[in-house]
């Protein structure tokens, strides 16, 4: 039997245990970065889920590829775990970059190469959803959805290339205060940045984890389902 | 390889023939891209000095959004006449299908640009009619045929296909309008191929990429 919460899964306790020690890092142990002021603790968040929605896309991709090949549902409903967790840790690097970008480069956005390729992929992998929530329900579904996630995965290196050099014709407006200058902390930075990293990819594996879970469970619904109007056989037998 | 590229051919000319017939695509493409074109002389207050700037983006924007009304069409026809089957039921490989409906987008796309480009060089009064602006022109049709067809095929059974399409077609081929819209600036400021010879590149490289992948994956979307 499958429970959704279970406040006793190791990966929860696990994680959620680094997230306090974490936070504790992050407000009360690391010194103020004296040259950006407070908004620099915003990094130590940034860069993990930053992290996470490149894994998210990485596993999307890698499991896209393992579905068309092997044609196993498990690919499948990794892949669409990893998209729906990857898209939210995408989100939030977006919005927590913009937040520390406008007092540090008096800008919210600007069209620095990783930021465009980061937009544009964060894009493509809401559009995989979307395509997954309008196309009919089956095994098309799965095989065209898998097509976006790899050709997400193709057109990547082409993003950054061009984004790149674009960026290379038009430089981006980096003017704010602290934008050239170098950060006070040290190895500071490293630890409590290395220590968040691995909080949030717990997180993520947790939430991966339990994404898949009720995938699956939607999926043997739907068998049962099936199995129960075609034939005459009681619903519970499996 | 000869038969391959008459059945490809094929496609490409029963398309053609539908659509010298009816005009739908081209007009309907011609019409929006000139449509965005002078809204954007109304949202900007276009002079000399900053036609240059933005007409080349206004350019491309205007044509990959109107493009994406013509290739929804492409597939949209075979499901609305249960022709798709029949395609499918043909003992030709899948990736012949697909350069032949690619190929027929590719056309209807360039000869609506025909129509387009030259009135884009009135409304903004810039020089267009030159070389490169013919290779910007076909690289940057190739590919959103190439990208094109392959959404368009995917996304014709989705419940709300006129919405799913550009949202899959254009962050995939922003790529390709960077190419596009640098290059096309690069054009109308005078500059020599070597300034945007690194843009076509980019286009070229961008085009082969997913023509072959296209083809190589189109087996796997008309599947059952």
């Amino acid at each position: 039997m499958f429970k959704v919460l279970n406040l006793l899964d190791p990966l929860l306790v696990l994680s959620a245990a680094l997230m306090g020690v974490t936070l504790y890092l992050i407000f009360q142990w690391v010194p103020t970065e004296l040259n950006q002021g407070a908004v620099q603790r915003i990094l130590y968040f940034h860069v993990p889920v930053a992290w996470g929605s490149m894994l998210g896309i990485f596993v999307v991709s890698g499991s896209s590829f393992m579905y068309l090949w092997k044609k196993n549902e498990k690919w499948d409903r990794l892949a669409v775990a990893s998209a729906e967790v990857g898209v939210v840790f995408g989100g939030l690097m977006l919005l927590t970059g913009m937040i520390w970008a406008r007092p540090v480069w008096a800008v919210w956005w600007t069209g620095e190469a990783k930021l465009t390729t980061a937009l544009i992929l964060f894009f493509i992998y809401v559009a995989y959803l979307m395509f997954r929530a309008y196309f009919p329900p089956g095994g098309q579904r799965q095989r065209l959805a898998a097509i976006i996630g790899v050709i997400g995965a193709i057109d990547t290196p082409i993003i950054y290339f061009a984004a790149n050099l674009w960026s290379q014709a038009h430089p981006p407006i980096v003017t704010g205060p602290a934008a050239d200058a170098e950060s006070t902390l040290g190895s500071d930075l490293g630890m409590v940045l290395l220590a968040s990293t691995l909080a949030f990819t717990f997180i993520f594996i947790y939430l991966v984890q339990t994404r898949y879970k009720i995938r699956k469970s939607e999926d043997d619904l739907v068998e049962l389902k099936r199995t129960s109007t075609s034939s005459s056989m009681p619903a519970g037998a499996n | 390889m000869k038969g391959s590229l008459a059945i490809i051919w094929a496609i490409g000319r029963k398309d053609l023939l539908l659509e010298i017939r009816n005009k739908e695509v081209v007009v309907s493409v011609a019409g929006f891209a000139l449509l965005v074109l002078v809204i954007f002389t109304f949202a900007i207050d276009l002079n000399q000095g900053n036609a240059k700037l933005v007409g080349p983006g206004v350019l491309w924007a205007g044509i990959a959004f109107a493009g994406v009304t013509g290739l929804n069409r492409a597939f949209a026809l075979e499901v609305e006449n249960s022709t798709l089957e029949a395609l499918m039921l043909a003992p030709i490989s899948r990736d012949l299908i697909y350069l032949g409906k690619a190929l027929g987008n590719f056309l209807f796309i360039a000869v609506a640009q025909i129509i387009v480009i030259p009135l884009f060089a009135v409304l903004f009064n810039l020089i267009v009619f030159r070389w490169e602006m013919l290779a910007i022109a076909l690289l940057t049709t190739l590919g959103f045929s190439a990208v094109g067809t392959l959404f368009a095929a995917m996304s014709v059974r989705v419940r709300a296909r006129e919405v799913m399409l550009p949202l899959l077609f254009l962050p995939v081929v922003t790529p390709l309008l960077m190419a596009a819209v640098e290059s096309t600036s690069h054009m109308v400021n005078g500059r020599s191929w070597s300034d945007m010879a690194q843009w076509l590149q980019l286009a070229v490289a961008f085009d082969v990429a997913f023509i072959v992948v296209s083809a190589f994956i189109f087996q796997h979307i008309l599947e059952d």
